[in-house]
């Protein structure tokens, strides 16, 4: 469903991803995991099509994202980290207005829209400005969003920021449904917990470049860590000494 | 308690700095433009004051008079813009900006937090009044004589005369967001100080004050001169400027309006303080809830549905999207007042030429007019397109995620921004073309010439504006209003004004040839000569419309978030 085939992005002489090959299939739940810094959100910016790769190409759904952006974007659905959406739209008219980019309107709209508001429990809060929403009911607006023209593909940064214990739960009930019904999604989180059980496979970047992807089986062979946590295989692969040093700096 | 005053305003100077900075490595061009506007501007104010009062100069015993007069006039328009300009910035600095929260979780003394906000306050809302009265000073300083100590004497005057009204403003914001929400308080700011703006400029301009120049006006020489010694009002601090800078010029120099300034200052500063020991607190808490509720959104979807018909649903959805945007926002839809107020006196400007003294109608002039009228609707169509169409793609930034991760067509974009911004343009600049040619008595060819050339105009004109914007966006800008008073805003306004001038030459010399066949009483002679300028106009307005379209998409197609 999504294929990357030596992505790159550059900044002037800073590489931000550095030629990444990746395959994510129809169906799988894909973890995208890494430091801060790493160039997770820029990775995933490439393939949400809003930043333009230096170099390689994407491929959504078996089309190729720059030669035909609007075919790629139509099975997308994208969930920022930072939820910007208008503030003088009500979670209604946001919705209506992100179908209305997918071509999408009419009654079969308005239908949906209604359902994902309950579902997200904020259908009391429909016709109410953005500007008076909470940090978390504009993360659910958002996710809404990314759902109401009902997409093939799922990229999202950062899911769980600013949700509730209840709106975390909803979150992963739907994207591990979403996958069951042939759905894919490819999800960045600093959540371990979360990623190690809820992913079928995970990808570890550091500096731009993809040191370690599998299963959680593959990875603790790759590490040779027995029967090591996410957490573990994580600070391992990515240098753990930060911790020890914040014992350090706390202690002093 | 000096040094943690520094220690809050830090960051805000080394912010200025890196602007500064970052202005540089961009190269020397912007600061090359900006530089000669400046200079142009401030040469025009100074060389217009300087004649004005060097002939004041020359006039015995009322020369003086008249130039305190008018200085004094200046002080007092320029403090009744400051105070204006402080409640609305004070709102924002005090209660709106993003970095109170650390401020006011910090352990910060709030003394100090007062004069850092009240010093933020004050430079963002004087800087432009400041720079305006740099020539206007100058000439004072140069046709009197005012010597090397003459810029400090206006710095000594200035300076209290600035702190004044940030004062008076901060508190005045103060007590309004104890009243009222923040939010609902900027929008109740924006609408009030908009018509208020507008009520005096409309009034200014109603009693026509040109009439006042006129010596018949009085009834003897002695009430001419009563009216000039008289003070606006002694309790005025404009006038007690006044009196510092013109006894200083021409004496005698009485320190006691010195003092007046500096203490006045100094107690209001207390007093300010004071206040804001005692309503901050609540004020502050207040800021942090109220925003709008609970609206129907269904009045627009409904205006729109027969035009939907004939557009794609993106671009019906965008459309729809950016028309409540603006009238949901009290910031941009208010600016529709000093719209309207801008209209009228535009057309009463008009109405007071005195071109139909006698019986007869004079033909050149009224031709003359109308033709020159067309470069001044131009300019008043491009100072509205700066303000509306201009930062309309810089205000999608944010959300720019959402439309370049959707399979939204940036062309269905850009044609949806420049028909919401060109229709209501294009209806304003007929009613403007279209009333004025009426109350000229233009003749048909002349209503002909104006309307097809205003309408070719305003196509351009809008589409210079959203193509500037988008090769100039201000991403981080959430304020509208600020967005055209950028780089890119001015060159916007650079290029119009050549576009306009060009067309302006270009038709000279058909209308000058149907001048001449109609004072000759001939008919007019259509010929190659006189339509390859018409033909040169719809050629460049074409070029105009079509290359800032096209460059702007391009531009759009390379945005990176």
């Amino acid at each position: 469903m999504i294929r990357l085939e030596g992505l790159t992005k550059r900044y002037g002489t800073f590489t931000a991803v550095n030629g990444i090959d990746l395959h994510v299939p129809r169906g799988e739940l894909f973890g995208f995991l890494g430091p801060n810094g790493a160039g997770k959100t820029t990775t995933l910016r490439m393939i949400a099509g809003i930043l333009r790769p230096t170099a390689g190409r994407i491929t959504l759904g078996g089309v190729d994202l720059i030669a035909d952006p609007m075919r790629a974007k139509a099975i997308l659905g994208f969930i920022p980290d930072r939820p910007f959406v208008y503030e003088k739209l009500t979670g209604g008219e946001f919705l209506r207005f992100v179908a209305g980019l997918y071509g999408q309107g009419g009654d079969h709209v308005e239908h949906r829209i209604a359902e994902l508001l309950e579902v997200f429990e904020l259908s009391a809060w429909r016709d109410e400005l953005v500007e008076s929403y909470s940090h978390g009911m504009r993360q659910k607006l958002i996710i809404s969003s990314a759902l109401v023209h009902r997409p093939e593909l799922i990229v999202v940064d950062e899911p769980m920021v600013g949700l509730d214990p209840r709106g975390a739960r909803l979150l992963k009930d739907i994207f591990r449904e979403f996958a069951a019904r042939g759905g894919t999604v490819l999800m960045s989180t600093h959540t371990l917990e979360v990623a190690e059980a809820m992913c079928d496979r995970i990808a570890i970047i550091q500096s731009g470049s993809i040191i370690a992807r599998g299963t959680m089986a593959d990875l603790r062979q790759q590490t040779a860590s027995g029967d090591a946590s996410l957490e573990d295989l994580f600070l391992r692969l990515t240098g753990g000494s930060a911790v020890r040093e914040l014992a350090a700096i706390l202690e002093a | 308690m000096m040094r943690s005053l520094l220690t809050v305003v830090a960051p805000k100077w080394r912010t200025a700095r890196a602007r500064f900075r970052q202005g540089r490595q961009a190269g020397p061009g912007r600061a090359v433009v900006l530089g000669a506007v400046a200079v142009v501007f401030w040469a025009v104010v100074f060389g217009v004051l300087y004649r004005v009062l060097a002939y004041f100069r020359g006039v015995e015993e009322i020369g003086p008079l008249l130039a305190g007069k008018l200085l004094g006039l200046v002080l007092l328009s320029f403090l009744s813009i400051l105070l204006l300009s402080n409640v609305v910035t004070a709102l924002s600095s005090f209660f709106l900006a993003k970095d109170l929260d650390l401020l006011v979780a910090a352990p910060v003394d709030w003394l100090d937090l007062y004069l850092a906000k009240l010093g933020e306050t004050m430079l963002h809302s004087s800087w432009m009044v400041a720079l305006m009265a740099v020539p206007i000073v100058a000439a004072y300083g140069v046709v009197y004589d005012g010597g090397w100590l003459f810029p400090l004497v206006v710095l000594a005057v200035f300076l209290p005369l600035l702190t004044l009204p940030a004062v008076i403003g901060s508190a005045t914001t103060l007590i309004l967001v104890n009243v009222f929400p923040a939010r609902r308080t900027r929008d109740l700011l924006s609408v009030i100080t908009i018509a208020a703006a507008g009520l005096l400029v409309m009034l200014f301009r109603l009693v026509r004050p040109e009439q006042l120049a006129r010596p018949e006006g009085f009834n003897n020489l002695l009430d001419f001169l009563t009216v000039l010694r008289a003070p606006t009002s002694p309790l005025l601090p404009s006038e007690w400027a006044t009196g510092s800078i013109m006894g200083y010029l021409v004496g005698p120099w009485d320190p006691l309006d010195l003092v007046l300034l500096w203490s006045t200052a100094g107690a209001f500063v207390a007093l300010g303080a004071a206040l804001h020991a005692q309503l901050y607190p609540t004020g502050f808490t207040k800021a942090q809830e109220g925003a709008e509720r609970f609206v129907r959104g269904w009045f627009w979807q409904a205006a729109m549905a027969p035009a939907a018909r004939f557009m794609s649903v993106a671009k019906r959805e965008f459309i729809v999207k950016d028309i409540k945007l603006f009238f949901r926002d009290t910031t941009q839809w208010s600016q529709l007042i000093l719209l309207g107020v801008l209209v009228v006196i535009y057309l009463f400007n008009i109405r007071a030429l005195p071109l139909f003294t006698g019986e007869q109608v004079p033909f050149f002039f009224v031709t003359l007019v109308s033709f020159l009228n067309l470069g001044l609707a131009g300019f008043v169509l491009a100072s509205i397109a700066a303000r509306f169409i201009f930062p309309s793609v810089s205000l999608e930034g944010r959300q720019m995620w959402l439309l370049r991760s959707s399979p939204l067509d940036l062309r269905a974009l850009l044609w949806s921004k420049y028909w919401t911004g060109t229709i209501p343009l294009l209806v304003l600049a007929l009613i403007i073309t279209v009333f004025t040619n009426v109350l000229l008595r233009a003749t048909g060819f002349m209503m002909a010439v104006s309307v097809g050339t205003i309408v070719l105009l305003t196509l351009a004109i809008a589409a210079l504006a959203l193509g500037f914007g988008a090769l100039y966006p201000q991403f981080e800008t959430e304020n509208a209003a600020q967005i055209p008073t950028s780089f890119g805003g001015l060159v916007f306004m650079m290029t119009t004004v050549a576009l306009l001038a060009a067309v302006i030459v270009l038709e000279a010399a058909p209308v000058y040839a149907y001048l001449q066949a109609t004072r000759a009483d001939q008919p007019l002679q259509v010929s190659l000569r006189l339509a390859l300028p018409f033909l040169g106009v719809i050629l460049l307005c074409g070029l105009a419309t079509a290359l800032p379209l096209r460059i702007g998409l391009r531009r759009m197609e390379q945005f990176e978030f």
